[in-house]
């Protein structure tokens, strides 16, 4: 009885999720514009690949993605190692600093940056809109490798020192194997985060630079085009298909 | 050795101060000048005038709504994935967080095509012949979409908080003579509030400011305080108002965040 | 016969198609120490849980004082447990910790301080409090989880390897301590726990399991002293098990050494398994030994000497006051009374249910 209706709830709750999805997907098989059904076309799949600007913006916001997920990581994870041999004060400012973009209003994070980079001249482009993603990147990054880190054995570390490994030899050998699963799920949010951002972006990007979001929000007024629904459901089902691949690996692997 | 180690946290030290610290006092100074330069109180009172006082509490007022609803939402949520394998619910887990794939504005925007006249629901709801709403341009619409773009956020801390609850402190409540009903408000209620108050900043601090889902779903209608902000400083071109509001808005979020950690704090010992 | 406060009977339980607990039977009387001792993966935390209401048997009954509680769930039961490790609630204090119980039953006010200041001045914490659980020493905390069971005058105290986390000074001390506690409060404790010399210590009654099965039950005196099969011999204390031919009663051929011995109705010619502890073994001068032996190996123990000495084929586990030196050659005695004698397992599946907590 208390199953069942947990069955129902999880569903509803699920429903509730994917119900914009499913309609996202299925209008981009429509035939026009429009909240009508009007029959089974590839038109926006066709469109898409024709349109420039959309592959431009794609392009972008990939780009972005990829490079701020890298640097947030390698940034985040070094700074964590250092951080874990930081005395307690020190840490928890370090600390309490490094929340404040997670505390702070994407609203207000973007804003204060767009005042900082016109004040000091910084032309708008490429590099301000990765600043400011590795910027609220980096907080995610060190909060999931920070636990793994607290983790590890030090004296592991130290054995391999012990049996003549040179500091760097060991902590590549021992302790960066043990944080990897950490460092993975940090990159992965960091990529999320970056990816699905549209108010930092919004306030820190240039004249003529789009992302996805930028984009279909300049879209808004005029009605976006259905086209953008065929590149969502490609990218969303390409992550499927990976999630599922990966379940079923690691189901194999514990089989 | 222990010191160039230290060392390792220098770098990221100083991009925070560049880019985390420098910028908020960037609004700081913003907000208490006017355009000549000189210090003024103006940017910082304007909150109280009328229509951004009436943003802000309308604002106050869909965050909370959001942030209940999340909350009651999440909650059952989470107790369920409690109760399942860990690999069964890291894998439920995954599907919350598999929508964000999806362009946030364009699955808000989805949502249209649902709510709309003459959307989905409303042409299912009319061929069943039952009373049609529109929810486009209210209030309800806004909390929907943002309880639809935040919730994730409240469940993956609530999950987090319920899982490393050990078994075994359950099992003493109910030793010691506690039903279901006592042993989850006795217990599991209070040992999850540091999961409840993180949800709670994580939903809340967005849902205050966003400017998107009313743009969005507010059919250009209503106004919060985010979408004042945001028309200050992009259509408007005032950013020292803009910036005042976004310094009182920012204590505001600061303040409220204490008072949440305070009684989270004197809740640990009181709660029973 | 007085009647027993906790029944077992024909309890069953399986996980996932293997059986932990199969066809048990177990009395439990009131006012008694009882361990449950063995191996981990016996079934003995199974069977504290089933009496507690965490789980329920796939068959069989679980009684209290001759009325069924096999389906009360565990917040009716008549009594408590202590955890294995703790499972103090961290977000209260102590005096709200040992104060949960009978809140839960709503007493009143004075009756519950009243009860707080008695339960810890019971366990030698007072003054405890207000402070939270993580500022205790896991040796505090334990005396904590015993206060908050006590409270609620429960008839039976379950403890689940409670001194498992503390370290060899603080585990004795609290042998002692629950040994008064007991006295003081005249319940039914019933213990679990993997160490034989907590075991020894404390119990008025011993059951040693195996793989499901209770292998023996008696007295420490009993348990120790007259092991009923090869695998209590070797799980209670150190042992020489060693192959022998019952001649007749009172006469055992261990060897090819002829013992007397005090047991009988083993039959005649029959073979048997030989328990004698290291402390039994005495060597002397090998003129005057019907055995004769040389010393492998020489350890100081403090209090005795551990040797090893080859004799007859079978290397000994000799425990003496008198050292002999590596090489000597000596002779062994054993008094009749020490010599252990024990039915051989009848088959091999009883050989596997008897021999397995070896490894």
């Amino acid at each position: 009885m208390k199953k069942i209706a947990s069955q129902i709830y999880m569903t509803l709750i699920f429903i509730f999720l994917y119900a914009p999805i499913v309609t996202l997907i299925v209008f981009s098989f429509n035939q026009g514009k429009g909240g009508q059904w009007r029959g089974f076309s590839l038109e926006w799949y066709q469109e898409l690949f024709a349109s420039e600007l959309i592959m431009n913006a794609l392009w972008n916001t990939l780009i972005i993605a990829i490079i701020s997920a890298l640097v947030s990581t390698i940034i985040g994870t070094i700074s964590c190692i250092g951080l874990n041999s930081l005395g307690g004060k020190a840490k928890s400012i370090y600390l309490s600093l490094n929340n404040i973009p997670m505390l702070n209003s994407e609203l207000v994070t973007g804003l204060s940056l767009m005042l900082v980079f016109i004040a000091f001249g910084i032309g708008f482009g490429y590099p301000t809109i990765l600043i400011a993603h590795i910027t609220f990147c980096i907080p995610y990054v060190i909060l999931s490798v920070m636990p793994r880190l607290k983790q590890t054995d030090r004296s592991t570390y130290e054995a391999a020192v012990d049996l003549g490994a040179a500091p760097v030899y060991a902590f590549f050998k021992v302790v960066f194997p043990e944080l990897m699963p950490g460092i993975l799920s940090g990159f992965l949010l960091a990529f999320t985060m970056s990816l699905d951002d549209f108010i930092i972006t919004y306030f820190t990007r240039g004249p003529g630079i789009n992302t996805l979001s930028t984009l279909i929000y300049s879209e808004v007024r005029k009605g976006i085009k259905p086209s953008m629904n065929a590149l969502s459901t490609i990218m969303f089902v390409s992550v499927l298909i990976l999630l599922i691949l990966s379940n079923r690996k690691k189901k194999e692997g514990i089989e | 050795m222990e010191k160039s180690r230290k060392l390792l946290a220098a770098p990221y030290l100083i991009w925070m101060i560049a880019f985390t610290v420098i910028p908020l006092l960037m609004i700081v100074y913003y907000g208490l000048i006017d355009r000549n330069g000189s210090f003024t109180w103006e940017n910082v009172m304007a909150m109280v005038r009328p229509e951004h006082l009436g943003a802000l509490f309308l604002s106050l007022q869909l965050s909370v709504v959001c942030t209940i609803v999340c909350l009651l939402l999440s909650y059952p949520l989470a107790m369920i994935l409690r109760g399942k394998g860990v690999n069964q619910s890291s894998f439920i887990v995954f599907i919350f967080i598999l929508p964000m794939w999806m362009n946030f504005l364009l699955r808000t925007y989805a949502w249209l095509n649902l709510l709309d006249d003459g959307g989905i629901i409303h042409t299912i709801c009319e061929r069943f012949g039952l009373p049609t709403v529109s929810l486009i341009g209210t209030n309800a619409a806004i909390i929907l979409g943002m309880v639809y773009n935040f919730l994730p956020f409240m469940v993956l801390p609530l999950y987090n908080a319920l899982m490393k609850i050990d078994e075994n402190i359950i099992n003493a409540a109910k030793d010691l003579g506690a039903n279901n009903i006592q042993v989850f408000f006795r217990i599991i209620l209070p040992l999850s509030f540091p999961g409840i108050v993180s949800g709670i900043t994580m939903v809340f601090v967005p849902s205050l400011t966003t400017f998107v889902v009313s743009d969005l779903l507010g059919a250009r209608k209503i106004m919060l305080i985010g979408n004042i902000i945001e028309q200050e400083f992009s259509t408007a071109d005032n950013w020292y108002l803009g910036s005042g509001l976004s310094l009182v808005l920012m204590i505001f979020i600061l303040i409220s965040m204490a008072m949440l950690n305070h009684y989270d704090k004197n809740g640990e010992g009181t709660s029973f | 016969m007085k009647e027993p406060l906790i029944d077992l009977k024909n309890i069953t339980k399986s996980y996932d198609g293997q059986v932990i607990l199969d066809d048990l039977n177990l009395s439990i009387y009131e006012n008694e120490f009882v361990t449950l001792l063995g191996p981990s993966g016996c079934g003995k935390t199974t069977t504290l849980r089933i009496i507690g209401g965490f789980e329920t048997p796939d068959k069989g009954h679980v009684m209290f004082r001759g009325q069924d509680i096999t389906q009360m769930p565990p917040h009716k039961r008549m009594l408590n447990t202590v955890f294995q490790k703790y499972a103090l609630f961290t977000h209260m204090t102590i005096a709200e910790n040992v104060a949960f119980g009978l809140k839960i039953k709503g007493k009143s006010k004075s009756y519950i301080q009243d009860k707080i200041k008695y339960a810890l001045k019971l366990v030698n914490l007072e003054g405890y409090e207000k402070r939270k659980p993580d500022s205790l020493s896991g040796g505090q905390q334990q005396r904590i989880a015993i206060a908050r069971a006590i409270v609620n005058e429960p008839k039976v105290l379950l403890l689940d390897e409670p001194l498992g986390a503390l370290d060899l000074k603080m585990r004795q001390d609290m042998q002692y301590e629950l040994i008064r506690l007991k006295n003081e409060l005249g319940i039914t404790f019933l213990y679990v726990t993997h160490d034989q010399e907590e075991a020894l210590t404390m119990s008025d009654k011993i059951v040693v399991m195996n793989q499901g099965y209770i292998q023996q039950m008696g007295t420490p005196e009993k348990i120790y002293n007259e092991p009923e099969n090869a695998f209590v011999a070797d799980f209670i204390g150190e042992s020489n098990i060693l192959d022998g031919i019952m001649i007749w009663d009172r006469l055992v051929e261990i060897l090819g050494v002829r013992f007397d011995c005090v047991d009988t109705g083993f039959g005649t010619n029959r073979p048997v398994d030989v328990v004698i502890r290291p402390e039994d073994v005495i060597l002397l001068d090998p003129e005057r030994a019907p055995l004769r032996g040389i010393i492998k190996s020489v350890i100081f123990r403090g209090v005795h000497y551990e040797m090893a000495v080859e004799a007859g084929g079978f290397v000994w586990k000799v425990h003496s006051t008198r050292m002999f030196p590596e090489g000597t050659e000596v002779g062994i005695r054993v008094e009749p009374s020490n010599i252990q004698i024990m039915n051989k397992p009848e088959s091999e599946d009883e050989e596997a249910v008897g021999r397995n907590g070896e490894k």
